[in-house]
């Protein structure tokens, strides 16, 4: 434990992407599932951005990264549209209560 | 313990417990802001590994875009004047027995496994190579992923609107 190596990232992103997965599960509002799905794609961007840092694989892993990013602002936009139509169909966000397709 | 090392911790701890704040506060609104600890503290971890034109873009896209669109998915989709914003939680003790069994297998998995590391040398600035690369081999998944970025836009504005 002198110096900081490739394994003190990988405990980061395995402790973050274990927080993202719980938020994912326990929480009933719609919206704090996104921020669990957007803490687990920052665990795996912490993942590349490390390899490619750690293994000498040249930029690839930092471009996949910005890639994921891109991904993650357009599933955003897309996802909260999603959320804010069936709030004005169902007036909740509950992902509990939301098990119909069409009213 | 030199100014790097002091750095690394001071930035994961900001992540790790911001996150954790973030899946643990009731108020949805103080989840958000704690997000926005959380994707700071993820840049900085970015820039102590040498990708600093990745940091940029993570404060530039998370902090400035997807965190204002969580902001206004919670503002527009809570009565605020009438029912304080909180959202309940369920299954916690099993997900956290499942999940905290889950991370630990994860976390020694990392700490036992023989990483084979050889860290590159730090390049003063990434821009110039991040750009090479994305304007000559992915110059294809560039130009997808902006058109991809123009239909995930004329999609989320055509589901959103009133009808």
């Amino acid at each position: 434990m002198t110096t900081i190596g490739l394994q003190h990232y990988l405990v980061v992103s395995s402790i973050l992407f274990s927080l993202g997965l719980f938020g994912i599960v326990t929480r009933k509002n719609a919206v704090m599932v996104l921020m669990g799905i957007e803490l687990i794609l920052n665990s795996a961007n912490i993942n590349f951005i490390a390899f490619a840092r750690f293994g000498n694989f040249g930029f690839d892993g930092q471009l996949i990264a910005l890639f994921v990013i891109i991904l993650a602002a357009a599933e955003a936009a897309v996802a909260l549209a999603i959320v804010l139509n069936i709030y004005k169909n169902f007036s909740t966000v509950n992902v509990d209560e939301i098990d119909k397709l069409k009213e | 313990m030199n100014l790097a090392d002091f750095l690394f911790y001071f930035f994961a701890v900001i992540t790790v417990v911001s996150a954790f704040l973030v899946v643990t506060f009731k108020n949805i609104i103080y989840s958000a802001y704690s997000l926005l600890l959380t994707f700071l503290g993820v840049a900085g971890i970015y820039v102590l590994l040498g990708a600093d034109f990745i940091a940029i873009v993570q404060v530039i896209v998370y902090v400035g875009g997807i965190l204002i669109l969580i902001l206004f998915g919670v503002m527009l989709t809570n009565k605020i004047q009438n029912v304080p914003i909180k959202t309940e939680a369920s299954f916690i003790i099993p997900a956290s027995i499942t999940i905290g069994a889950f991370g630990g297998i994860l976390v020694s998995t990392f700490m036992n496994t023989r990483w084979k590391s050889m860290p590159a040398e730090l390049a003063v600035s990434t821009l110039g190579d991040v750009g090479k690369l994305l304007m000559n081999e992915y110059i294809l998944i560039f130009e997808l992923l902006g058109i991809l970025l123009l239909v995930a836009l004329i999609g989320a504005a055509s589901i959103a609107r009133k009808q």
